[in-house]
C-alpha cells in the first residue's frame, strides 16, 4: 500500500523540462526498443534516432554511408568491406567497433532471439543455415578485420543488401549491455545506442523522450535537443492535439478530413507515396479460384480503381492496376494491358472471362469476401462487391472478423476465397513485394505455387547488374498480373501533418525521417 | 462481525480463483493467438517465441505454471510489450488510473449527491425538473461523444486546457478526463440519491423529527440522507472498481497512460497474461470494495448493525 501511495505521489510530480522538445505522434506504443526484435513502423521511428546502421536511408529513399563511412563491394557482388567512422563512439562513451555489427548481426538470426524480421539477412552466407538451426551462430560470414572494418560474405549477389543494413535488425549490439540486462537491456538507464539520440525517458502508453547524444560523431550537427515520440492510437484525438498545438508531426491523419485540412492548415498536410500495397488475395488452393486464372483476371478488370483511390479513400491512394509500387528503386513499372481500355470495354472482355469459366446471369459466383473488422476495410469490401454485383452479377458476401481471428484464417487456407491483405516494403527494392509471392514465402496466404514464377525470382536475385536485373523482375511482375493470385487494388500514402515551425522534412517512399535532419524555428 | 468479515474474504479468494480460471481458459479458446500478425512470423521464429513465453507447453501445464506464479506474487511476462512485466505495467498504469477515477469519484459524490438532495428537497418544482434532465442527458451522452465534446470546447475553442497528454499527472491534464470520467457516475448518482431520500423524507421518522420541531438543515443531513444514501452506497462499490481501474474511452482519446486501456488492447492483442493481470486487480478492488460497502452500511443505518 505505501508503494502505491508513493506511485500516485510520483505520477503526480512536476515535468523538468526546459527547451521544448519536437513532439511526434507515433501511432500505437512500440512493442520494444530492442533493435532485433522491434518489427512495427512506431518501433523503427524512434530507433532510427536512437541507433545508426552502417547505412541509412536518404531524402531519396536510396541507402547512404551512416555508421560506416563508406563502403566496398567485389565484383561479383558477394563481398561488402565497410570501413566505420574515426571516432565512432556508443551514447555511453565507448568506442564503437566492428564487433558491435557482429555482434547484433549474430543476434538478429540466432533463433532464440526471435527476431521478426531475420529473414531479411537470408543473403548473408550461412544466415539460412543458422536460422534453421544448422549451424551456430558465430559461423555467420560477418567479420571484422579491424576495430574500424568490417566484412559481410554473401550467398550470393544481393544488390538490396545496403537497404536492408539501414533497418533496425542490423543495428549494432552494446554487448556489455546486453551481458548484463539480458533481454531488458532496451529500457531506459540501461539501453545504450549509437544514434543521434539517447533514450530518457518511457511512460508507456503515453509518450518517449530523447534527448541528444553528445557522443555521437556528428552531435555537432544535430540541431534539435530533445524529441518526444506521443503514442497516439485514435487518429481523431492525435488531430485535435495537433490543431491545439501540442503535436508538430502527426502520425496520420482522420479518414474523411484531407480535403478539410487542406483548406484550414495550408501547406502542413504532406502526403507522398509510400511503398505498400493494398490488395485481395484469391485462395488458390480451393474453389472457386483454384486453376481458374480466367475468372479472377474477371474479377481485377471490373475493379474501378480509380473511383476507390478518389471517392472511397479521400484521394490518399493511388489506384494499383501493377503489384509494384511506382517509386521502388530499380523497378520497371508493369500495367495489365486492359489498365489502359475504357471501363466499359473492360467490363465487356471480363464478361466474356467470366461466362467461359462457366458463370451466368442465372447461374452467378458466389463468394465472400474477408476483412478484418475496420470501417475503411468495410468501405472498400462494399463498394467492390457492389462492382462485381453491377457488372458480372456476382454474388459477393462481406465476413468481417476480429483481428486476430482474421490473421488465424488466413493462414489457415481453409474458410477463405477473397480475403484483405497488405504489405509494406521492408526495402526499397521490387524484390521486397515480389518475394512474397515466391511459393517459399510465409507470407503467401493464397497458396500460389508457379515453379517458373520462383525461377525468376532465383535468377533475378543473383544478378549483380541493375541492367539484367530490372526486366526479369518485370517479367515476375507481369507475371502476376496474368495469373492474378492476388488482385492489388491501392498503392499506400504517407500522410502527416507537419508544422510549419519544423524545418528539414523531405517526403520519401519509405517515410524514414530522421529527427537529427531536422530542426524547429 | 470479524467472523463473518473473514468468511467474506475467504468467499472473495475463492470467487477470483474461479474468475482466473474462467479467464485463462476463454482466452486460449478464442482463435488466433499473441503470434499472430500481418506479416507471419517464420515458424522457426515463432517456435523460438512460443518457447520464450512457454506456450509450447501443453495448456494444463501453462495454467499450473501461471497460478503458480500468481501465488508467488509474479503475473509473468506481456506478450505484447516485450522486456516488459504485466506487474510492472500494471504497476506503472494503476496509480495513474486510481488517482484519475478518485477524482471523478469525489467529484460525481460531492455534486451528485448535493444535485440529488436539492433536487429531493423541491421534488416536482424547476429544480427538480433541472436536474433530473440533466441527469438524463449525463445518463445518455457516452464517454466517447462527451470526451471529443469538451476537447473541442476547452482545448480547441477556449484554449483553456490541453487536448491530450499525460505530464506526469500536471494539474491541467487531469481536468478534462475527470469531467468525462465524472460525468455519467455525477448523473446516476444524482437520480439515486433524488429517489432515495424522496422515499426517506416520507417516511414516519422524519415525520416525527419534524413534529418535534428539529430545524429542517438538521433533519435533512442528520436524519434522512444517511439511510437515503444506502442506494448509492451499494452503487459505488463497483463504480468504484470501474473508475479505479481505468475507463478505455476516456484514456485513449486523452492519450492517458493508465490501465484501462490493457483490458481492451491485451485482449485485442491476444496479450493473455496482460489481460489475466488486470483482470485479477479489478476482480480483487471488486470483491475488496464491495465488502467495504457492506461495513459502511452498517455505519449508515443502525438497523443493519443490529442484526
Amino acid at each position: 500500500m505505501r508503494g502505491f501511495v508513493l506511485a500516485v505521489l510520483l505520477a503526480c510530480g512536476l515535468p523538468a523540462q526546459a527547451s521544448p522538445p519536437l513532439r511526434i505522434g507515433n501511432g500505437p506504443e512500440p512493442e520494444t526498443l530492442d533493435p532485433q526484435r522491434a518489427e512495427g513502423v512506431s518501433a523503427g521511428n524512434v530507433l532510427r534516432d536512437l541507433f545508426e546502421g552502417l547505412t541509412a536511408i536518404g531524402a531519396d529513399g536510396r541507402p547512404r554511408p551512416a555508421a560506416a563511412s563508406g563502403w566496398t563491394i567485389s565484383a561479383d557482388g558477394r563481398l561488402y568491406t565497410f570501413r566505420l567512422r574515426d571516432h565512432a563512439r556508443w551514447s555511453n562513451g565507448d568506442a564503437l567497433t566492428a564487433d558491435d555489427f557482429v555482434t547484433g548481426l549474430r543476434r538478429a538470426v540466432t533463433p532464440a532471439t526471435g527476431a521478426p524480421s531475420a529473414q531479411l539477412l537470408r543473403p548473408i552466407r550461412h544466415a539460412a543455415a543458422i536460422a534453421d538451426g544448422r549451424l551456430p551462430p558465430e559461423q555467420l560470414a560477418v567479420r571484422a578485420l579491424d576495430a574500424q572494418t568490417l566484412q559481410i560474405e554473401l550467398e550470393a549477389p544481393a544488390t538490396y543488401l545496403l537497404g536492408v543494413l539501414a533497418q533496425p535488425l542490423a543495428f549494432p549490439v552494446h554487448a556489455p549491455s546486453l551481458r548484463r540486462h539480458g533481454d531488458g537491456f532496451a529500457r531506459p538507464g540501461r539501453l545504450v545506442g549509437n544514434g543521434a539520440y539517447r533514450l530518457e525517458d518511457w511512460v508507456v502508453q503515453s509518450h518517449i523522450d530523447l534527448v541528444r547524444n553528445p557522443h555521437y560523431w556528428n552531435a555537432a550537427r544535430t540541431a534539435i535537443e530533445r524529441v518526444r515520440y506521443l503514442t497516439t492510437e485514435d487518429l481523431h484525438s492525435e488531430y485535435k492535439r495537433y490543431r491545439a498545438g501540442e503535436l508538430d508531426i502527426t502520425y496520420e491523419i482522420p479518414p474523411g478530413q484531407a480535403e478539410r485540412i487542406r483548406r484550414e492548415l495550408p501547406g502542413q498536410l504532406r502526403v507522398a507515396p509510400y511503398l505498400g500495397v493494398y490488395f485481395y488475395g484469391l485462395n488458390l488452393t480451393r474453389a472457386p479460384f483454384r486453376g481458374r486464372p480466367q475468372l479472377r483476371q474477371a474479377l481485377s478488370m471490373v475493379i474501378d480503381r480509380e473511383l476507390i483511390a478518389t471517392r472511397v479513400l479521400g484521394g490518399l491512394a493511388l489506384p494499383a492496376h501493377g503489384w509494384v509500387p511506382p517509386g521502388t528503386a530499380g523497378h520497371e513499372p508493369q500495367r495489365p494491358a486492359w489498365a489502359d481500355w475504357p471501363y466499359e470495354r473492360r467490363v465487356a472482355e471480363a464478361r466474356a472471362l467470366y461466362h467461359a469459366a462457366g458463370y451466368t446471369q442465372a447461374a452467378p459466383l458466389d463468394v465472400e469476401i474477408r476483412y478484418n473488422t475496420h470501417e475503411s476495410h468495410r468501405r472498400v469490401a462494399t463498394v467492390i462487391a457492389a462492382m462485381w454485383k453491377q457488372t458480372l452479377g456476382v454474388r459477393a458476401h462481406l465476413h468481417n472478423e476480429e483481428f486476430k481471428v482474421f490473421l488465424y484464417n488466413r493462414r489457415l487456407r481453409r474458410d477463405t476465397q477473397v480475403f484483405r491483405a497488405a504489405w509494406m516494403a521492408d526495402f526499397n527494392d521490387p524484390l521486397s513485394f515480389l518475394g512474397i509471392l515466391h511459393s517459399a514465402h510465409g507470407k503467401n496466404d493464397s497458396g500460389w505455387s508457379d515453379p517458373s514464377y520462383d525461377t525468376l525470382l532465383e535468377r533475378a536475385s543473383a544478378m549483380v547488374d541493375p541492367g539484367q536485373r530490372a526486366p526479369l523482375l518485370a517479367q515476375a511482375e507481369a507475371k502476376i498480373l496474368a495469373e492474378v493470385p492476388v488482385i492489388p487494388i491501392y498503392f499506400y500514402v504517407s500522410k502527416h501533418l507537419v508544422s510549419p515551425r519544423v524545418r528539414g522534412w523531405t517526403d520519401n517512399v519509405l517515410d524514414y525521417h530522421y529527427s537529427k535532419d531536422l530542426s524547429l524555428h | 462481525m470479524a467472523y463473518a468479515t473473514v468468511r467474506r474474504l475467504a468467499a472473495g479468494l475463492l470467487t477470483l480463483f474461479v474468475l482466473l480460471t474462467l479467464s485463462f481458459f476463454l482466452l486460449r479458446a478464442a482463435p488466433g493467438g499473441p503470434l499472430d500478425r500481418e506479416r507471419a512470423l517464420p515458424p522457426r521464429i515463432e517456435a523460438a517465441i512460443a518457447q520464450r513465453y512457454h506456450l509450447d507447453e501443453p495448456l494444463a501445464a501453462q495454467y499450473t505454471r501461471y497460478l503458480v506464479g500468481v501465488l508467488r506474487g509474479d503475473l509473468g511476462p506481456s506478450f505484447q510489450y516485450d522486456g516488459y512485466q504485466v506487474a510492472e505495467l500494471i504497476g506503472a498504469g494503476l496509480p495513474v488510473s486510481a488517482l484519475l477515477g478518485t477524482l471523478a469519484l469525489l467529484l460525481a459524490l460531492l455534486l451528485g449527491v448535493g444535485l440529488g438532495a436539492l433536487a429531493a428537497v423541491r421534488a416536482g418544482s424547476g429544480v427538480d425538473r433541472l436536474v433530473s434532465a440533466l441527469a438524463m442527458t449525463g445518463l445518455a451522452l457516452p464517454n466517447f461523444v462527451v470526451a471529443p465534446l469538451l476537447i473541442l470546447l476547452f482545448a480547441l475553442g477556449l484554449g483553456w486546457l490541453p487536448a491530450g497528454g499525460w505530464q506526469r499527472g500536471a494539474a491541467g491534464d487531469l481536468v478534462l478526463p475527470v469531467v468525462a470520467l465524472a460525468l455519467p457516475q455525477l448523473a446516476y448518482v444524482a437520480r439515486l440519491t433524488r429517489s432515495g431520500l424522496i422515499g426517506v423524507l416520507d417516511s414516519g421518522f422524519v415525520l416525527a423529527a419534524r413534529a418535534r420541531g428539529l430545524p429542517p438543515a438538521r433533519i435533512l443531513l442528520r436524519h434522512a440522507l444517511p439511510p437515503a444514501l444506502l442506494p448509492v452506497l451499494s452503487y459505488l462499490g463497483p463504480a468504484a472498481a470501474g473508475l479505479i481501474t481505468g475507463s478505455v474511452v476516456v484514456e485513449q482519446v486523452f492519450g492517458i497512460p493508465g490501465v484501462g486501456r490493457y483490458f481492451v488492447q491485451g485482449a485485442l492483442n491476444r496479450d493473455y497474461t496482460l489481460v489475466l493481470g488486470v483482470v485479477l486487480v479489478y476482480g480483487a478492488l471488486i470483491v475488496l470494495f464491495n465488502l467495504l460497502v457492506d461495513l459502511l452500511y452498517g455505519l449508515l443505518d443502525p438497523r443493519i448493525r443490529s442484526r
